[in-house]
């Protein structure tokens, strides 16, 4: 009984959580999924899926439903243990890096003290998905996919590095939960990050769309020149777990731009009756006006050349970033804005 | 009883996932598995607390430095069977040197007694106040902000000397110069010419020639 309370009992809870947190993120995903593509539909003018269920709202139901009945096709060429190992990566990648995202306050799967850390280590190994699916298609569109995915995602992880260092010398802790605490202040959402470290959210927006693959950087999947780059010999579930450790992907980063930059579960006016929303509601609309973000920029910006990406992330990303590490730095040194901890 | 379970599933999967580096056929596979030994690795750096560095070791080793060794792998053109045929050959040597490092370490471990001053001499002494990543910055950026800093340099100088090594001027390649493109105006981009018609422009009437 004692073996019980002690070690199974804290097992079921966590399990609970990760089932319940789980259930949420992928029925979100469904519904931004639906949103990204009325989103690109309504820029167009034209309507979007709008035939299963009610404005079309089973639409992502619909689909998935249809990739689990069909039949998985793996070509004859191909090195079927890492080819199916691939998708698999991506997906339980994509998810394992929700452990750690404080949706509210307390409310996250582990508290860990290097959370920020974490979640770029996870975003880091989303490249290994991409590479393995590229190499073990044995196509050639899909290995030059891969080659791209590999050079792109590292270089703007870089980038990305350096501001998460920013954010992390003004808030002072590696953990989520304390760098949304450290936004909280009287003047509500101008206490937040994105305004003192606004060139740092520009970056970070950007750097984002890059290390998701999203338009305008999906050289990864670009349709005119690789067909569908280093998915294009995938079907049915193997191709549906891609899409969802994508979209999965999509959502932590907006998460993350919604933690580090606009204050994660705090209200944006810090009195009644905003402070009696649940912070996990501000939390929602907060990630969901990142992924409006997101999906903007897929509608209106032209996908850009390769050379030019590594250009914007190397020549103007990586100075500009670690200027500003600098800049921060000496700002909080000199300013008197250094906290106790860093003293 | 859970952390010892633990240790023994991290460090199962790191000590069969390395023989697989050595072992398997598939240069791919071989990073693959390096991989997996890194992750796993950093498994134990958790559980052993130093959370910072297995963060660290999946962030640069593995989300850096093994895509770029796969990429390399993945381009080589290798045959796998002479590979293997290589390997096979060097498996005594392989053992023997293996042995001798196991003797070493059984000897060393065997015989490894701590003297009272040793830690606090060599060591910072290790806070239990503060979080990991504090206190290796804490003892980072002042007791060995000397060797911190020579490390980088010779990073630094490494990184200019692999881009000295491959850097290649070629005279004929027509590059991108952004400002140049971002400077233009109307007037000395655009040309308005005013077209006959059935004569068309030829190549001798470009530039305003009736």
């Amino acid at each position: 009984m004692d073996f019980f309370w002690t070690y199974l009992w804290p097992l079921l809870i966590i399990v609970g959580q990760s089932v319940l947190l789980l259930v949420i993120l992928l029925i979100g995903i469904a519904y931004i999924l639906l949103a990204d593509r009325k989103i690109w539909a309504a820029v167009q003018l034209r309507r979007g899926p709008n035939v299963v269920g009610p404005w079309g709202l089973f639409q992502s139901f619909a689909d998935l439903l249809k990739f689990m009945v069909k039949e998985p096709v793996i070509p004859a060429g191909a090195n079927k243990g890492v080819y199916l190992l691939a998708p698999l990566v991506t997906c339980v990648l994509a998810l394992a890096a929700w452990a750690v995202i404080p949706v509210s306050a307390g409310w996250m799967i582990a508290d860990i003290n290097v959370g920020v850390l974490y979640i770029f280590a996870i975003s880091s190994l989303m490249v290994y998905g991409i590479i393995m699916a590229g190499w073990a298609s044995n196509s050639k569109y899909a290995f030059l996919a891969a080659v791209r995915s590999a050079a792109q995602m590292v270089s703007y992880e870089v980038s990305i590095g350096f501001v998460i260092i920013t954010v992390l010398l003004c808030a002072g802790s590696l953990n989520l939960s304390a760098i949304v605490e450290a936004q909280n202040g009287p003047y509500g959402l101008l206490n937040w990050y994105w305004l003192p470290l606004f060139p740092m959210f520009v970056i970070f927006f950007v750097s984002a769309l890059a290390e998701t693959n999203r338009p305008p950087f999906d050289l990864v999947e670009a349709e005119s020149e690789l067909v569908a780059g280093f998915m294009v010999e995938y079907g049915s579930t193997p191709y549906m777990m891609f899409m969802l450790g994508e979209y999965v992907a999509i959502a932590t980063m907006c998460a993350m731009g919604a933690i580090l930059f606009l204050g994660g579960w705090l209200p944006p006016v810090p009195y009644p009756p905003f402070t009696w929303v649940p912070g996990v509601v501000w939390f929602a609309l907060k990630l969901l006006f990142m992924f409006f973000l997101f999906a903007m920029a897929k509608a209106i910006v032209p996908r850009y050349r390769y050379d030019q990406l590594m250009r914007l992330g190397w020549k103007v990303f990586l100075p500009l970033s670690l200027a500003m590490v600098a800049i921060v730095a000496a700002v909080i040194q000199y300013g008197g804005l250094a906290t106790a901890a860093m003293k | 009883m859970i952390a010892a379970l633990f240790f023994y599933l991290f460090a199962g999967i790191l000590v069969a996932s390395a023989f697989m580096v050595v072992a398997g056929r598939n240069p791919v596979h071989s990073v693959l598995y390096l991989i997996l030994a890194f992750v796993n690795a950093s498994g134990l750096f958790v559980m052993m607390g130093a959370e910072f560095l297995a963060m660290i070791l999946i962030v640069v080793y593995v989300g850096a430095v093994a895509v770029l060794f796969l990429f390399v792998v993945m381009m080589l053109d290798v045959d796998f069977a002479e590979l293997k045929q290589g390997a096979l050959q060097y498996l005594p040597v392989g053992l023997l040197i293996g042995g001798i490092f196991l003797a070493e370490l059984l000897l060393v471990v065997g015989a490894w007694v701590i003297g009272p001053g040793v830690p606090a001499a060599i060591t910072a002494p290790i806070s239990t106040t503060v979080t990991n990543t504090e206190a290796l910055g804490l003892v980072l950026y002042t007791r060995y902000v000397y060797f911190f800093q020579v490390s980088g340099l010779i990073l630094l100088v490494a990184m200019i000397g692999a881009i000295v090594l491959t850097l290649r001027h070629k005279a004929r390649v027509r590059r991108q110069d952004i400002a140049t493109q971002v400077a233009r105006t109307p007037a000395t981009s655009i040309e308005v010419v005013k077209v006959r018609t059935g004569q068309g422009l030829g190549s001798n009437s470009v530039g305003g020639n009736p």
